[in-house]
């Protein structure tokens, strides 16, 4: 590893480390982030599962992997304010004098983000299991069904990262990551798609959200997902390309 | 020795607004340099600029013999900066905050926490350590943002930013943290600091500049300064209003309350008597003068005038 790799590396963990601290030091935020998709699954689960016809699979069941994906978009507004508040305040100005690029930056409130997910996601999992979530995954589904669940978070972390560079004020940062909190409503996520009216199976079809859910959906059930998996993970590595390039573009731009 | 920090024709603009227009400067090296100026002089464009932090539209800058553009790394490494804006989080205590600083430096884990240590007593931050910074003092507070712009070896950190280290302290923080400057100067750190008290740079500088419209304005100690620009000051009252309105354009300093405007002068007897009579060629409008020694706000009026106020653009 070159020496420029080996001090981003050592860098990018040790600002991990701080996000990871800063999170449980504001623990308001974290149990709120982590209530939230716990409610919305018991919503989904109690209020409108009874109405959705799901075929031989439970409601609980078909609709865990959406509740874990929606996690995701929840966190992406927490990680966008996060870096927006580090822009505004004098850190920013600190880490470039010390050196430090963009991506170390990113990643390191990248890596707290995930961390974060993860305990939402872990929360979500055994709550569901709670209420009748009985999945008949072989460990390499779970495995790959929670790698696929990673790979989305770091995408979506990391563009919540990119908004968060763009964003003037903190409060406008949450609201830039709106529409990641919303992709799954039009998707498989909670209903199937053919309950969805016409016009609107195009974009469900194939936005990145569906394959994710259904191979999950089906790695968990222990179902075959066809290509779906490689669909999924296709996308979560073109956005996460995408939100690299674009994230070191924009630090560029605004740190001039 | 070469100068720590020497500009060249420095300029910057931010859209139509020309924030600086060829700035030059020379700072020796182990001195403490003031730079002085009104809102919107250009300071914190020019502390951005030599901390590589912001890339000049023209002109040169060297710090510590490095250029601030072509040599970008070689400068980063041999300043510290701390800004208008706090760089330590509040929910995280002194020790956390100075041993991340030290980690993003370089140190491994270890040294990192030793070199807080030592930091934290340095500052006089020791019985602070384990508290979380959002109950510091904002002189405190200060303080620790400075130390955790010097966690790098001591001898490494050969220049540092100070941008308006004291705006917002009360004034016994500020004189703690003008003991620090003091302290950093005494081990041969140059200190570079902007100021919009004149009593600070007075105090605490061996060189002042006097920026405004991006310019310098006038150079030198404070003594000199003084000497050159405004060496004493005639203070005179007017007989009434009439004779305060006709003596305004001459004046440097103006209190309409009391009738009273203020005059640069020399303080020889020669020249008090030719200011008198070209002043007022009747001998009516005058009521009585007294002559003082000029401050450094003599200077900084005289040289900047009543309306060297325009906004600089505000860094995010």
């Amino acid at each position: 590893m070159s020496d420029t790799a080996a001090n981003g590396l050592a860098t990018a963990t040790a600002l991990a480390g701080r996000g990871i601290l800063l999170s449980r030091r504001n623990l308001d935020a974290v149990i709120t982030s982590l209530m939230l998709p716990v409610m919305l699954m018991l919503v989904f689960v109690y209020f409108f599962g009874g109405a959705i016809d799901t075929g031989d699979t439970r409601y609980v069941t078909y609709v865990v992997p959406g509740v874990l994906v929606l996690c995701a978009g929840f966190g992406a507004a927490g990680t966008a304010v996060s870096v927006s508040e580090d822009m505004r305040r004098g850190t920013v100005d600190r880490l470039r004098t010390l050196d430090v690029g963009a991506v170390p930056f990113l990643a390191g409130h990248v890596v707290a983000a995930v961390a974060r997910n993860a305990l939402a996601t872990t929360l979500v999992l055994g709550v569901a299991a709670l209420i009748g979530f009985r999945p008949a995954a072989t460990a390499a589904g779970w495995l790959a069904a929670i790698g696929l669940l990673l790979a989305y978070i770091t995408a979506v972390s990391w563009l919540a990262a990119a908004a968060g560079l763009v964003a003037r004020t903190p409060e406008a940062a949450g609201a830039v990551t709106f529409f990641m909190m919303f992709l799954p409503y039009p998707s498989s996520a909670f209903v199937p798609i053919d309950t969805m009216p016409d016009w609107l199976h195009g974009f469900s079809e194939h936005q990145p959200v569906t394959p994710l859910i259904e191979s999950m959906r089906g790695l968990l059930l222990d179902q075959p997902v066809g290509g779906a998996a490689w669909t999924a993970l296709a996308w979560c590595a073109g956005l996460l390309a995408l939100a690299v390039a674009a994230s070191g573009a924009l630090f560029r731009l605004r740190t001039r | 020795m070469p100068p720590a920090i020497e500009t060249a024709g420095l300029t910057k603009s931010y859209g139509s607004v020309r924030v600086l227009d060829s700035l030059d400067l020379r700072v020796d090296t182990g001195t403490v340099f003031a730079l002085l100026g009104p809102n919107g002089a250009g300071k914190t464009t020019t502390v951005r600029i030599l901390t590589t932090l912001t890339a000049p539209d023209g002109g040169h800058a060297r710090v510590a013999g490095h250029d601030v553009v072509a040599e970008r790394r070689a400068v980063r490494r041999a300043i510290s900066l701390t800004g208008q804006y706090a760089a330590v989080d509040e929910t995280l205590t002194g020790a956390e905050n100075l041993r991340l600083a030290a980690r993003l430096s370089g140190l491994p884990r270890r040294a990192a926490a030793r070199r807080a240590d030592e930091l934290l007593e340095r500052f006089g931050l020791t019985g602070a350590r384990d508290r979380r910074t959002a109950a510091y003092s904002g002189g405190m507070r200060r303080r620790l943002d400075l130390a955790a712009g010097l966690v790098r070896d001591p001898g490494t950190t050969r220049v540092v930013f100070l941008d308006e280290p004291t705006t917002g302290l009360d004034p016994r923080s500020r004189q703690e943290l003008w003991d620090v400057v003091r302290e950093l100067s005494g081990h041969g750190t140059t200190v570079f600091l902007t100021t919009q008290y004149l009593e600070e740079a007075d105090r605490l500088a061996h060189r002042i500049a006097v920026l405004g419209g991006g310019r310098t304005l006038a150079e030198g100690t404070a003594e000199e300064l003084k000497n050159r620009y405004a060496g004493h000051r005639l203070d005179l009252v007017a007989r009434d209003r009439d004779a305060y309105l006709r003596l305004t354009p001459h004046a440097t300093a103006h209190t309409p309350a009391t009738l009273t405007l203020g005059v640069p002068t020399d303080g020889s007897a020669a020249h008090v008597r030719t200011l008198l009579d070209a002043l007022d060629p009747h001998r009516t409008d005058i009521e009585r003068f007294t002559l003082h020694s000029a401050t450094l706000d003599d200077v900084f009026l005289a040289l900047t005038g009543p309306d060297g106020t325009e906004k600089e653009p505000s860094h995010v």
